[in-house]
């Protein structure tokens, strides 16, 4: 299993690797830790094979409840953009952006993410 | 709640009748406890309750189905209901009311005292086994009578008669109709019309002799009675009810000399004011205008004048419309305003009479064909809400009056939503204008549920049911709102259509259905709406594991993790206990994992035991452990069966009549896992007490002597909704065969998230179509129900089982992939003794 310890505190953006596809669940989202320049955080992977974007990477942490849920709830689209609803209250977010359809003022930190052969990789 | 001072004026109401109770809900919601200080006295052991639906007595229900409210509903307002209690005497010069228990102040006091049934002074009327059909006390009496009779007789054909015939039958008794005029219901219909009812109620077995006057009643030879009539002729029978009519009961206004009617009746003005201004009278007691009014609905409008008068408004009641629509014995009849013709000089009639299908329609119209003024129908109400509406509205009636009896190829000219003026009364029961369902929706109700919801239109009688959603559609697309039925932007089908067009072209995944029926090429993903609903139907159909990967993104977290999330990201297991029957065995592993694993545990509503504060982490070894113990899925995650509720019945309890557990273990082996369109619960009864509360569940099933009673779609919760019956005295086959049907009914055709209750309100044709359905087969579905179900018996395995036995699937539960720290935010604290969230 890969940790993300070894990533050093650095101005400079570097992709971590995660872990592998095969960790993924398809059309859904898993859970991972990594490191940001602000400390450990928590994000929610989604995989969506055959869709423009494969892969993307929001914060795992529920604004409205407080609890880290993200990853769990239902990846969807909405007029064609993708969202993930939380399974908690069920607010929708752009998985795009992470912003919260029902409310302008919330939204989820996002990062970039890649798949770099099978290795899950993502910009921080 | 409210506690009035003792300083409050005090207000007695002197009666607990359906007209009597409707006074104390208007008085609750115009805020009447803040002003008064209010008792009830009702001299019936029962606290209000439903007469018009009286004859169901015998069909299963009792007091406490009856019951227009809740036993504290009264309490709870901080009102004061002596039951049992009988005024005597009302003392005007002191303001007071006198019981044989005591004496009791008031500052206004409110007669709804009702009536009591005439029973024609007939020599021998006093005789044993002669009673009458008003109260439940009579019913009893009725019944005891019956126990030992097999002949029956109503003497009167009118309205209340026809119900206690009705109820009779219900006692398995060969019963007779004896009425004194030349037709049934000689108020109501004609002599085409009655001849036509006597046809149809002939049908059913009850004999219907007209014309005939009792002279008197003398031992019978074979029977205990024998009645003798007019022309010497005689009728033996075991059992008399006497059903002639009403008068009111205005002996305490008589005794303190309030002004009477001529015939009887309190005299009361257009706000319900008696000759003492400081003594109101509603309901069947009251005279307005030298009338009685002996139905609910006029009595209800008499309240709430009633009410507003106490509160110092200005409402006042203006008379009532006598307009009926009925079913007796199985039987329509409608009379409309002046349908015999004989108040409307000049006026014309048309009439269509079909001895076929035995059907009566009569048209009574102005004289220069443009209005109606009364109309009559028998063995067919379709007509009815159609001619209200010309009647009651004076609309303008089509060229040719005729066309709204006669039968067309096209169907009768139904009245456009949009002919009807703002003013147009819709639900009757409700008293709602066609004006404030355009209020409802301009104040933002934006579908029937709502409008429903904010009006109380259409939850009376629910006669209106059509004609509401009629005015709803047409007014939302007046509005610019098309009535849209899609389930999301997915897919533009309804649930019901996705059901058909999974079932009949064998569609096995989701992927494979958006991309043939899904409403855009591009969206391709779908949402939180539809993917849980066609997941959930296609459990229902083919019932693979949620589990399996074409199906685990589909799911909702509660069934993806097949344990229910709670507020802090953590969740709580409950494991199937059938029935609410545990070992002590199985009771102390429950135990053991909760200690284990630190879980908060609390015994659920459904009998059995929640387990709270699981990690997601957790949850295989939790259950892992759980099903060595011989536990499996309780489906409390799921849109499913979640639990049969029993009673100890007949193993333990000296009342029951059956073995109400072993019926709800076998139910709930039976239907576990039953994917459905929302969350389905049962209970089983071991006899009428039914402390199961059967009566609350989607499925209830009750004990009796003779087999088990079934009553359908309750709800308890937000919006509680009594169970009706749906059969009764059914063997274990026949209770299995009916509930296997009905559910697979429910689940082909209800909306997503739509419990059983609100499937049923929605239902066109109500609860006699589902009757219909399911007990009759009207579709000819009942076979393809049936095997279907089987089906998704036969295909059950426990979701959990199957999980903990797949390295594939058990990677779903790691709370990170990339490490196996626990989720630091989760903190608890303790309460009580057990853990909960910070």
């Amino acid at each position: 299993m890969t940790t993300a310890t070894a990533a050093a505190p650095t101005m400079t953006p570097t992709w971590q690797t995660l872990c592998t596809r095969a960790d993924l669940v398809a059309h859904s989202g898993v859970a991972a830790w990594i490191e940001t320049a602000e400390g450990t955080a928590q994000v929610a992977l989604f995989y969506l094979p055959g869709h423009a974007t494969e892969l993307y990477a929001v914060d795992h942490r529920d604004p409205f409840s407080g609890a880290n849920v993200i990853a769990r709830g239902i990846v969807g689209d909405a007029r064609g953009e993708p969202v993930v609803a939380s399974p908690l209250y069920k607010q929708h977010f752009r998985l795009d952006d992470g912003q919260c359809l029902e409310d302008d003022a919330i939204r989820l930190r996002t990062w970039p993410a890649r798949l770099e052969g099978d290795e899950v990789q993502i910009l921080t | 709640m409210n506690t009035p001072s003792q300083a409050t004026p005090p207000l007695i109401i002197i009666g607990n009748g359906m007209v009597g109770h409707h006074l104390v809900e208007q008085l609750i919601e115009r805020g009447a406890t803040e002003h008064y200080r209010i008792t009830v006295f009702g001299e019936e052991r029962h606290r209000a309750y439903d007469r018009v639906h009286l004859s169901e007595y015998f069909a299963g229900r009792d007091a406490q189905s009856l019951a227009l409210c809740d036993a504290d509903f009264y309490a709870e307002h901080g009102i004061e209901l002596r039951l049992a209690e009988e005024v005597t005497a009302i003392d005007r010069d002191a303001s007071e009311v006198i019981t044989e228990r005591g004496r009791y102040p008031y500052a206004r006091l409110v007669l709804a005292t009702g009536s009591f049934p005439f029973v024609p002074p007939i020599p021998g009327h006093e005789r044993d086994h002669c009673l009458v059909y008003r109260t439940l006390d009579d019913l009893d009496a009725i019944r005891t009578a019956a126990a030992d009779a097999t002949t029956g007789v109503v003497v009167g054909g009118g309205l209340l008669g026809l119900e206690a015939a009705n109820a009779l039958r219900g006692l398995d008794l060969d019963t007779a109709v004896v009425e004194f005029a030349p037709r049934l219901m000689p108020m109501q219909v004609d002599a085409e019309g009655g001849e036509l009812l006597r046809e149809k109620i002939e049908a059913l077995g009850v004999q219907v002799l007209t014309d005939r006057a009792t002279q008197h009643i003398e031992d019978g030879q074979a029977s205990r009675h024998r009645m003798v009539f007019q022309d010497d002729k005689v009728l033996e029978t075991d059992l008399i009810v006497f059903s002639a009519g009403i008068r009111p009961r205005d002996q305490l206004a008589r005794d303190c000399a309030l002004e009477i009617g001529e015939r009887g009746g309190v005299v009361i003005d257009d706000r319900c004011l008696t000759s003492d201004p400081a003594i109101l009278a509603v309901g069947e007691v009251a005279l307005w205008q030298n009338s009685i009014f002996g139905l609910a609905a006029p009595g209800y409008q008499m309240a709430k004048a009633a009410a507003d008068t106490l509160l110092g408004g200005e409402l006042t009641f203006d008379g009532a419309d006598m307009s009926t629509k009925l079913k007796l014995l199985g039987v329509d009849v409608g009379a409309i305003g002046d349908a015999h013709g004989s108040r409307s000089p000049g006026a014309r009639t048309f009439r269509y009479l079909d001895e076929l299908k035995q059907e009566y329609r009569k048209l009574v119209v102005s004289g220069d064909g443009r209005k109606l003024l009364g109309a009559m129908l028998v063995g067919n109400n379709d007509a009815y809400d159609t001619l209200m509406q010309y009647y009651s509205n004076g609309l303008e009636l089509p060229e040719d009056p005729a066309a709204l009896i006669v039968p067309s190829s096209e169907g009768a000219p139904t009245l456009g939503a949009d002919a009807l003026p703002d003013d147009a009364t819709i639900c009757s029961c409700h008293n709602v204008t066609k004006a404030a369902i355009c209020e409802s929706l301009d104040a933002g109700a934006m579908d029937l549920g709502a409008v429903k919801a904010e009006t109380k239109a259409s939850t009376g009688c629910g006669g209106c049911a059509a004609l509401l959603k009629n005015v709803v559609d047409h007014e939302l697309e007046a509005r610019g709102v098309e009535v849209d039925t899609s389930i999301c932007e997915h897919f533009a089908h309804t649930r019901q259509e996705l059901f058909d067009i999974v079932r009949v072209e064998g569609i096995r995944t989701f992927g494979e259905l958006i991309d043939k029926h899904g409403a855009s090429h591009d969206h391709r993903l779908g949402c939180d709406i539809c993917k849980p609903a066609v997941a959930s139907i296609l459990a229902s159909c083919f019932n693979e594991p949620i589990t399996d990967a074409a199906h685990i993104p589909l799911q909702d977290t509660n069934d993806t993790f097949m344990a229910n999330m709670q507020k802090n990201g953590t969740y709580s297991v409950v494991p199937r206990v059938p029935g609410g029957e545990i070992t002590p065995d199985k009771l102390m592993v429950l135990g053991q994992v909760a200690q284990e694993y630190g879980l908060y545990t609390k015994v659920t509503g459904g009998q059995r035991i929640d387990l709270f504060g699981a990690r997601l982490e957790d949850l295989p070894d939790i259950w892992g452990e759980l099903i060595a113990a011989g536990f499996e899925t309780g489906h409390a995650y799921g849109k499913s069966l979640r639990t049969v509720k029993s009673c100890v019945g007949s193993t333990w309890c000296r009342y029951g009549v059956a073995d109400s557990v072993g019926m709800a273990i076998r139910l709930e082996h039976r239907y576990k896992g039953l994917r459905s369109p929302h969350k389905l619960k049962f209970a089983v009864s071991g006899c009428t007490r039914e402390c199961a509360e059967a009566q609350s569940k989607d499925i209830g099933v009750i004990a009796t002597e003779h087999g088990w009673n079934l009553y359908v779609c309750g709800n308890g919760g937000m919006r509680p909704r009594h169970a009706e019956l749906f059969a009764t005295d059914l063997d274990d086959a026949q209770l299995i065969a009916i509930i296997d049907r009905l559910l697979m009914f429910y689940v082909r055709t209800a909306d997503r998230l739509q419990r059983t209750s609100v499937w049923r309100e929605n239902l066109e044709g109500g609860l006699d179509y589902l009757k219909a359905v399911v007990l009759e087969d009207s579709l000819g579905i009942n076979e393809e129900l049936e095997a279907q179900m089987q089906t998704v018996i036969d295909n059950y395995e426990c979701e959990w089982a199957g999980a903990i036995n797949d390295p594939e699937k058990l990677k779903r539960f790691r709370s990170f992939v990339n490490d196996a720290r626990p989720d630091p935010d989760i903190i608890v604290t303790e309460e009580r003794g057990q853990l909960r969230p910070a």
